[in-house]
Order: structure tokens, then sequence, then C-alpha cells
């Protein structure tokens, strides 16, 4: 069973769900958490724990001059404008190469080989016997987030109960995230804005092909709007979390709300049930 | 030597354009000779990389000078090992005028 957590736009609280869903539902069963916000990784913040760390490498090309005539065939080849060929000089811009492998082929001397480059880490920790948290972490100023969450996404492949903590919005990154999911969790909250972001993060999951159900994060009890536009688009809203001072309180002291409400981890179980029920029983 | 402006449409009279990666044309002069010609620009509507691609153009095309409004940083990278110079115009005439005044020494060089 893999659970995608996203919302149309960051500040939704999307992390603090993901969160204090996977705690809860680690009190039984084996769960991988996977933060796919690989720009600004933040689920470790609330387990206090990064765990292992390993390097993300790609391919990137280096070219041999002296069997390189400069002919052009590579630059002209590349569609992501990674390679500027001079008159005596070819030159690579390592950021913009998406590591195609494609200049190798097209390349007629035989002038181009790969060499690896790093482009970000992974955190790899055993929170406790039962929940595991891998975290995706992007370098700064590299371009290829989708290389990352690829990478984490197949280490937790094999694992039973996956929960992926998406990046905000619905651009490449998400829908990389969501495809092959069972199940996508949107997070919205009680705003007009909340509501256009979700029209759009609902929207992309439902090209996708992947079955969804919305979250209403601090809700202000007025979300007529919201119910209506989920009734028009057979989406269920699968929970409410009111809008609480003292939930509000602990998580500004970093911490997960669910360790002190036994109300609300026997909610996020029964979550975790409706949401396998509705994917056709345990898988 | 030749010279580069980027333009909206594909003569001298045209308005100059900003944007270096994706302007709709070049219009690349040769002062010697007075030959002009106007390239329309492939890379307008791609996804990435249009800064070098651009700038792969001007090389490819022997281009010595080149003006315009502003440059992104990956386009400015393969430019500078080129070797062309850059001079900024930012105002909104035509390429005419651009050229003009940096043919009269008052256009900044930017690169
Ligand atoms: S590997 Fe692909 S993206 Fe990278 S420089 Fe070569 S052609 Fe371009
Ligand atoms: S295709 Fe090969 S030979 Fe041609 S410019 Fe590129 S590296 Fe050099």
């Amino acid at each position: 069973m893999k659970i995608v957590v996203a919302s149309g736009k960051g500040g939704t609280g999307k992390s603090t769900l993901s969160a204090n869903f996977s705690y809860v539902i680690s009190g039984n069963r084996d769960v991988v958490l996977v933060d796919c916000d690989v720009e600004e990784p933040n689920l470790h913040l609330f387990f206090e724990e990064k765990g292992k760390e390993s390097i993300v490498t790609l391919p990137i090309p280096v070219i041999d001059e002296n069997k390189c005539d400069f002919c052009g065939k590579c630059g002209e080849f590349c569609q992501y404008g990674a390679i500027t060929v001079l008159k005596d000089q070819v030159m690579v811009l390592q950021n913009l190469c998406h590591s195609c492998g494609g200049c190798l082929i097209v390349c007629p001397n035989d002038a181009i080989s790969e060499v690896p480059k790093t482009i970000g880490v992974l955190w790899d920790a055993q929170i406790d016997s039962n929940l595991r948290l891998i975290t995706g972490v992007l370098n700064e100023g590299e371009a290829n987030g989708i290389e990352i969450i690829k990478t984490v996404k197949r280490l937790s492949e094999s694992s039973p109960l996956v929960i992926y903590d998406s990046s905000p919005g619905t651009a490449c990154p998400v829908i990389e995230t969501v495809e092959g999911a069972d199940f996508c969790i949107l997070v919205t909250e009680s705003t007009p804005f909340g509501l256009h972001d979700l029209k759009l993060a609902a929207e992309v999951v439902k090209k996708i092909g992947v079955p969804s159900g919305v979250v209403i994060n601090r809700s202000d009890g007025s979300d007529n709007e919201t119910e209506e536009f989920c009734r028009e688009n057979d989406l269920e809203i699968l929970l409410k979390i009111p809008f609480d001072r003292e939930i509000a309180a602990i998580q500004n002291r970093g911490e997960l709300f669910s360790v002190y409400y036994p109300d609300w981890q026997k909610q996020f179980t029964d979550l975790l049930d409706h949401i396998e029920s509705l994917c056709g029983g345990n898988r | 030597m030749k010279i580069c402006i980027t333009s909206k449409g594909n003569s001298l009279d045209s308005p100059a354009e900003r944007s270096f990666g994706r302007s709709p044309y070049f219009i690349i002069v040769d002062d010697e000779t007075g030959e002009e010609k106007s390239i329309a620009n492939e890379n307008v509507d791609a996804t990435g990389g249009v800064g070098p691609k651009s700038a792969q153009l001007l090389i490819n095309n022997d281009v010595n000078v080149l003006i315009t409004g502003q440059m992104g940083g990956n386009a400015q990278r393969a430019v500078e090992v080129s070797g062309i110079e850059v001079y900024q115009y930012k105002d909104g005439g035509s390429v005419r005028e651009a050229l003009n005044l940096y043919k009269e020494g008052n256009l900044e060089k930017i690169l």
C-alpha cells in the first residue's frame, strides 16, 4: 500500500499530517515514511533523527578534447542546452544536464565519457522498531530533484506500507511522487486560496489516475465551499482537523500532536483502515 | 565584426527585445560589409536551456558583439567563454536605435 500526502500549496500542514499519521499507524504496522520534498525536507525535524547518510550521484559527460573535432553534434542534440560547442572548446553546464546519455551516443568521435556528480544525499533513519524515515535532499543549486525522488522511491518500493510526503504544488516533482501510488491524501485548509490550490492538485492527481480524498487541516468549521467542491468531484472528505490552540502550540514546539491525544490516534488508525478499504483491502 | 541585437521582429526597425534566451529574433549586422540578416529563434518555446542554446546560435554565426536587455546565468557562462562581448540595451526603441547607441559608445558593457 502506497499513500501519497500532497497539497496544492505549501503551508497547509501536509508534513504535520504525514508525520502524525505515520507515527500513529506505526503503532502496530511496519511503516516507511518517505520525505519527497527534496528541496525542503522537514519530516526529520519531527523525529529529531536523520539517520545514515549516503550520496546520490548522476552521470555527467566529460569531453576528451584530444578526440573531439568540435563538430557540434552533442550540443545540437542536447535538448537541455547543457553543452555549448566553441571553436576549440566544449563547455558542459553541469547544472542543466539531465544525464540522458544522448550526447555520448551521438558523438561520432567517441570523445565523451561520463563521471559521477553528486546532486544530493539520502538519509535513512530507523525511528523505532516499526517506523523508518527516508529523506531525499537535493543539494542547493541543483535542478534535478526528480532523480532524488526516484531514488528514495526505489529504496522504499518493496515495503508493504509506505507514506510519501510530496513537495507542495503541482509541478513535476509532485507528479513523480504520485505516479504509481495507490491513494493520494490531499491536504487543504479553510481559506479561498486553500480551495483554489486544492482544485489544481485534485485535477493533477485525477489525471494521473490515482484515487484521492481530502483532509481539511486547521478547519475553522466553515468549509461549505470546499465541501461543495468535493461533493461535485466525488472527492471524499476523509478527515477534518479543527483549528485548535493546543494543537498549534504543540506543533510550534516541533512535536507530534498525536502523541498527546489518544482520540487522534484512533482517528488516524481509522483513516488508514478506511483508505485500505477504499483501495480494496490490504495489499 | 558581427553585431547581434535581440529583437521582437525580423528587421532593423522592429522593437529591440529585452530578454536574450527567449528573444523571438536575432538580428545580425556585419559592420564591415553592411550585410544584415535575421534569424528566428527556434528555442522561444523550449522548456529549458534556452540561454545556452541561443549562445550556441551566436557562436555558430561568428557573432562578436551582442546587444540585449538581460541575460540569465547559464547564458552568461556560455557567452563568457566564447569571448562575445555583451552590451545592455533595455529601452523600448528599435533595433536600429540600439545599434546606433552602441556605435556611439553609449551602451554599457555587461560582459
Ligand atoms: S547527458 Fe543528455 S542532458 Fe546531459 S549533456 Fe548529454 S545530452 Fe545533454
Ligand atoms: S559530438 Fe563529440 S566530437 Fe562533436 S563536438 Fe561533441 S564531443 Fe566533440
